[in-house]
């Protein structure tokens, strides 16, 4: 995806005038976040089960040359290829080249947040070979010429009537406003593809070292199809996905579904060790794996390396006050919300995505709710710090922290300073003890909101004048 | 290395007790720091007012500037040495306190001492009362329906939920109606607000939503932060008849000091 984290606050503005987006996004909270409530309910130990898979991801983390080599090997020893990507290019090359030697003319896609990091759509296309997404939301996306704007829900943006109206114009059949026909007329659409395609490419939730299997965690039964059907499957996965045993992923799946879509479990958990083995009916006759670096590693070697615990379940988003209001496009990358605050400058660079670390009210919601524990708040402030240590943020800013830190650590400086300055708010503030307007930054707060006024005397003032009697 | 002193039960039966108001509170509502003064007195605490208290340091925290924050950090530290506790009317400054110094001042392995000391002694206000001094008794009086806002430090780092609920309780004449999300964030977050005020007063819209419905005749809460942001969002809107208060001064009712 083009990376435009830039326009943050263009993006922002787009998003507030939005009652579509509006709409939606109220969906999302309703939905989401009260449903997360009821599902992590129904575990008596929700939170030791969390501890217990921090552990377990940072535990793979910790040890993810060795897990890496033993997918490897295992995932080998069944007949898959596995291949080695440390750049999202390099990882686009690889995909067109098996493609290429396999004869490929049609890929059916299965959701991807890597693909997306790496515009493999895009490249294959440049390649000659078709792409087909087939995930619901993906496939919306697609038809829309837009970007998902959510990791686990990337049209979540997008009302039932904006999608009827698309299809209608799309499909060239009569409007349908019903979610099931609407599902049903796409699911017809892509039919034909699956039973067509040569190659089916899907992401992977996890990779399991001990048997060198990869697995997705579906709902719409389009990723069993993308890798059972056709006949090459290509898996691609960054190298923190890896974990040691199949009992680790059982036991994170609980968390996963749960903190992801309030779901129990998912309608599909696809495992794919190696391709159609002798006496198997269905499966691919060439599996590969393509594991990717693409800044991990980097990640991995620094302050934000708990980041890279992440399962992708998107409850940070659900449950941040600002992405539930500017939804996902303002965050301009892949990952939106909490953790695309602390991946996009991880993996785009600081200096590519000033706002996102800034734009956050620091709630801690989003670490209350991860499934990792992902100190997501105490990321930002370290993105913040490097953001100041490096003049990344403006002069009047920094002046303006040092200035009031100086004056804070001078009492007797501050004392007479903030006498006059709650003097000078009193009397700007109107009858009504609001003020109303504020010139410069300061006008952020009272475009759309009233300051109340100072009372006019600080409080050390009155109580030195009652000790005195 | 200083230690203030240990109040022994029965041999100093008084407990000394810091007061620190926070800048806001100083600068903006007095009459919130003297509330606070008069509870903690009433309840027959010595009260501490260090007068050269200014800031805990957290704009700059986290803003990135850490070393502005590392200064008022190691001020704050050296300004309540002689208290048996600091007690704080805010959840947002008492969390500074209790969950960052310690990772913010690791840098300075001599002050650890004093860093545990101070955390140890650190108490936002109203888990202080009912916790510590186990307050049975508050003078406020209100007639009417209020609705609490539970701010987001407060809660997510001291654990302040039920506490406010409970004082608030023995207020006279007073009724809580919850109102649907009282633990969403009122959108403020410090610089947030001014940096991207657009956000932070449409998060605020929600909160604002959320309390009109309660019908209630004022929000109460525990922040000054929160407390300027929903005031103000709600004047804006044209809504001049919630309160919005801050509980200390629903606890201590009116206490005749200006400001």
């Amino acid at each position: 995806m083009e990376l435009r984290a830039r326009d943050f606050k263009a993006r922002v503005a787009e998003s507030l005038a939005n009652p579509h987006l509006r709409k939606a996004l109220a969906n999302l909270r309703s939905r989401m976040v009260v449903g997360r409530i009821a599902s992590v309910a129904e575990l008596d130990n929700f939170e030791d089960i969390r501890e217990a898979a921090k552990q377990v991801r940072d535990n793979a983390l910790q040890h993810l040359d060795f897990l890496l080599e033993e997918f490897e090997r295992n995932a080998t020893a069944r007949g898959a290829r596995v291949h080695w990507a440390e750049t999202p290019e390099d990882m686009n090359r690889i995909v067109l080249e098996i493609a290429k030697a396999a004869k490929v003319r049609k890929v059916i896609k299965s959701k991807s947040m890597l693909g997306e990091e790496s515009n493999l759509n895009k490249y294959l296309q440049q390649g000659g070979v078709e792409v087909r997404e087939t995930d619901l939301g993906e496939y919306i996306i697609e038809q829309s010429g837009d970007v998902p704007s959510h990791i686990i829900a990337p049209a979540i943006h997008r009302t039932k009537d904006e999608v009827a109206d698309l299809f209608e114009q799309r499909h060239q059949l009569p409007r349908k406003t019903d979610i099931s026909e609407l599902t049903r007329e796409a699911r017809e659409m892509l039919r034909p593809h699956f039973l067509t395609a040569d190659m089916g490419i899907t992401g992977a939730n996890f990779l399991i070292a001990e048997t060198g299997t990869t697995m997705i965690v579906t709902n719409e039964g389009n990723g069993r199809m993308s890798t059972t059907m056709p006949r090459v499957h290509v898996a691609i996965a960054g190298i923190e996905k890896v974990l040691p045993t199949l009992e680790d992923v059982s036991f994170i799946l609980r968390l996963l579904t749960r903190s992801a879509t309030a779901q129990s479990i998912s309608n599909y958990l696809s495992f794919t060790t190696g391709p159609k083995q002798v006496g198997d009916t269905d499966g691919p006759e060439e599996f590969h794996v393509v594991i990717v670096d693409s800044g991990r590693t980097r990640v991995l070697g620094s302050e934000l390396r708990e980041a890279l615990r992440c399962i992708r379940c998107g409850a940070c988003m659900n449950h941040c006050p600002v992405y539930q209001n500017v939804g996902g496009h303002p965050y301009g990358w892949v990952y939106p919300g909490p953790i695309g605050s602390v991946l996009t400058p991880a993996y785009a660079g600081l200096e590519n995505a000033l706002d996102l670390p800034n734009a956050a009210t620091m709630c801690n919601q989003c670490g209350v709710v991860c499934p990792v524990k992902i100190p997501l708040p105490d990321l930002m402030r370290k993105l913040r710090e490097r953001q100041f240590e490096r003049k990344l943020r403006p002069w009047g800013e920094r002046a303006g922290l040092k200035m009031w830190a100086w004056a804070a650590s001078h009492p007797a400086v501050y004392a007479a300073l903030t006498k006059i300055g709650v003097r000078v708010g009193r009397s700007i503030g109107g009858r009504d003890g609001l003020i109303h307007s504020l010139p410069g930054v300061a006008g952020g707060w009272t475009a759309q909101r009233d300051l109340p006024a100072p009372s006019g005397k600080t409080f050390r003032e009155l109580y030195a004048a009652r000790k005195r009697g | 290395m200083m230690r203030g002193p240990l109040r022994h039960p029965f041999l100093c039966p008084v407990m000394r007790v810091g007061l620190f108001v926070t800048c806001l509170v100083d600068l903006m509502r007095p009459r919130i720091g003297f509330a606070a003064l008069k509870l903690l007195e009433d309840a027959g605490c010595e009260v501490v007012v260090p007068v050269t208290q200014t800031c805990c340091g957290q704009p700059g925290y986290n803003s990135g500037d850490r070393a502005a924050a590392l200064t008022l950090a190691r001020k704050v530290l050296g300004e309540f040495r002689d208290c048996d506790y600091v007690v704080i009317p805010s959840g947002s400054c008492s969390g500074m306190i209790k969950t960052h110094y310690p990772e913010l001042l690791a840098e300075v392995p001599q002050a650890r001492t004093d860093v545990e000391w101070l955390i140890a002694r650190t108490w936002e206000l109203t888990d202080f009362l009912v916790n510590v001094l186990k307050l049975e008794r508050v003078p406020g009086e209100f007639q009417g329906t209020v609705t609490y806002h539970d701010s987001c430090s407060g809660l997510r780092e001291m654990g302040v939920k039920s506490q406010p609920r409970a004082l608030l309780g023995k207020v006279r004449g007073l009724q809580i109606k919850e109102m649907g999300m009282p633990e969403q964030c009122c959108g403020f977050g410090g610089t947030f607000s001014v940096k991207y005020g657009d956000i932070s007063a449409r998060i605020c819209d929600q909160k604002c939503d959320d309390v009109q419905s309660t019908g209630a005749d004022a929000v109460v809460l525990g922040d000054l932060g929160c407390m300027l942001n929903i005031e103000g969002r709600l004047r804006r809107r044209g809504d001049t008849r919630t309160k919005v208060l801050h509980v200390a001064e629903v606890l201590a009712g009116p206490g005749g000091e200006e400001g």
